[in-house]
């Protein structure tokens, strides 16, 4: 359990800047060929879970464009590692971030960002003080729905990573591995109910989390 | 200090031109919905470019010529037709976004907005916020004033509050102020001068 909050926020921490840019620049920025970055984000939530985690296998293989970079600069590899998991589970979660974040920005009044121009205020304060705390709601919302399906990963992480006991076994992959073996319905269940218990609590504190940054927003 | 304004801009199937000589005091932009007093006010604070002509403050080239200063660099003191508080700030906060560390509210005691400095934007009444949003421009130190309908959606009472602000601004504090409205007897009373759009 602890290492699938691990594996889950830190997969969320890394992602939400990512997440967050490329929410901007979907929501404010025209440039050719923003229907297909937008396509391309959007894929780990259609395709085949097994299919991103295969994607991410050969890119992270020794031999692989990212694994070998990492192995020559870093020394390290990601595969058969939490950080591997940590990985997958960020790439799965980033579409519902960035549709989140995204809604979130554009709902922000560019009336009030013209406002703060004509006040003195730079593109960099404006965006410090007007668009990114207005947006706040949208992105700690998002933050938490990311974490609560990160904490869900099962499909890419198992062919990513596999299920390595103390190290990539998360909660789900802890589940399937209870369901293989005969008898082991008891830790099912306690798995299960931990796990349902972990998204509850992650859904409640966006909600409130959201209300709270949302109070007062209200523009004349 | 004075205007001095010759754009033209298309927008969508509409023609916008204006022009205003140098002069002294309120100048009062009149005419009917529509006619783009709004778009000429958004030229002159920087928020949309002309599409051919000049913009003057002052002796300054806000706008021509190859010059195009941001709205930031503009220095202009812009109220809108609606306030435009930020909400998610207080209205202390608000009332300093455009102002220098070590100012001071006292400049802005006659706004009679002292009491409202801990309260939230949305908690504010029409003429309140409305005053509050000139505070906020002014103690901006602006050059110029732009003020869009200062006095729509406001009852007798708060109307005559506000004209009196502004008669102050403009007799006192020598601003150059560009003003845009519909009602005629607003524009008599409170224009130098008034050009029909």
């Amino acid at each position: 359990m602890l290492l699938s909050l691990q594996v889950g926020g830190v997969a969320v921490l890394v992602t939400l800047p990512v997440a967050f840019g490329l929410a901007y620049l979907l929501a404010r920025v025209r440039f050719p060929g923003k229907v297909l970055i937008d396509g391309i984000i959007h894929l780990p939530l259609v395709v085949p879970p097994v299919v991103t985690g295969w994607l991410l296998l050969i890119a992270f293989a020794p031999a692989g464009p990212i694994g070998a970079w990492l192995e020559s600069w870093f020394g390290v590899s990601v595969l058969f590692r939490w950080t591997g998991a940590a990985i997958a589970a960020g790439v799965m979660a980033l579409p519902l971030m960035v549709r989140a974040m995204r809604l979130s920005v554009e709902a922000v009044d560019r009336r009030l960002e013209a406002a703060a121009s004509t006040l003195g205020a730079a593109r960099a304060r404006v965006f410090w003080t007007i668009t990114l705390p207005l947006s706040l709601p949208g992105v700690l919302a998002g933050a938490v729905l990311g974490f609560a399906r990160a904490l869900g990963e099962f499909g890419a992480t198992i062919t990513f990573v596999s299920n390595v006991p103390g190290e990539t076994e998360t909660l789900p992959l802890a589940i399937y591995a209870a369901l293989q073996q005969p008898g082991g319905e008891a830790m099912v269940l306690r798995l299960s109910a931990i796990s349902v218990l972990l998204s509850l609590i992650a859904l409640v504190a966006s909600e409130l989390l959201a209300r709270r940054a949302g109070r007062g927003l209200h523009v004349l | 200090m004075s205007f001095d304004v010759d754009v033209r801009k298309r927008i969508g199937d509409t023609d916008i031109a204006c022009r205003i000589e140098p002069g002294e005091g309120l100048t009062v932009l009149f005419g009917p919905s529509g006619a783009g007093k709004t778009s000429v006010l958004n030229m002159v604070a920087g928020l949309v470019a002309p599409d051919a002509g000049h913009i003057r403050v002052g002796g300054e080239t806000l706008f021509g010529g190859g010059v195009n200063l941001p709205p930031e660099g503009r220095n202009s003191g812009y109220v809108f037709q609606e306030p435009r508080l930020f909400p998610h700030m207080r209205v202390r906060a608000n009332l300093l976004y455009g102002a220098g560390d070590a100012t001071s509210l006292d400049s802005i005691d006659f706004l009679g907005i002292g009491h409202l400095l801990d309260r939230w934007p949305r908690t504010l009444s029409g003429g309140e916020a409305r005053r509050v949003a000139i505070g906020r421009a002014l103690l901006a130190a602006p050059r110029f004033l732009l003020l869009d309908e200062p006095l729509s959606s406001l009852d007798r009472a708060r109307r005559e509050e506000v004209m009196v602000v502004i008669e102050r601004l403009r007799d006192e504090m020598k601003l150059p102020i560009l003003m845009v409205t519909h009602d005629r007897a607003e524009a008599d009373r409170l224009g130098s001068r008034i050009v029909e759009m």
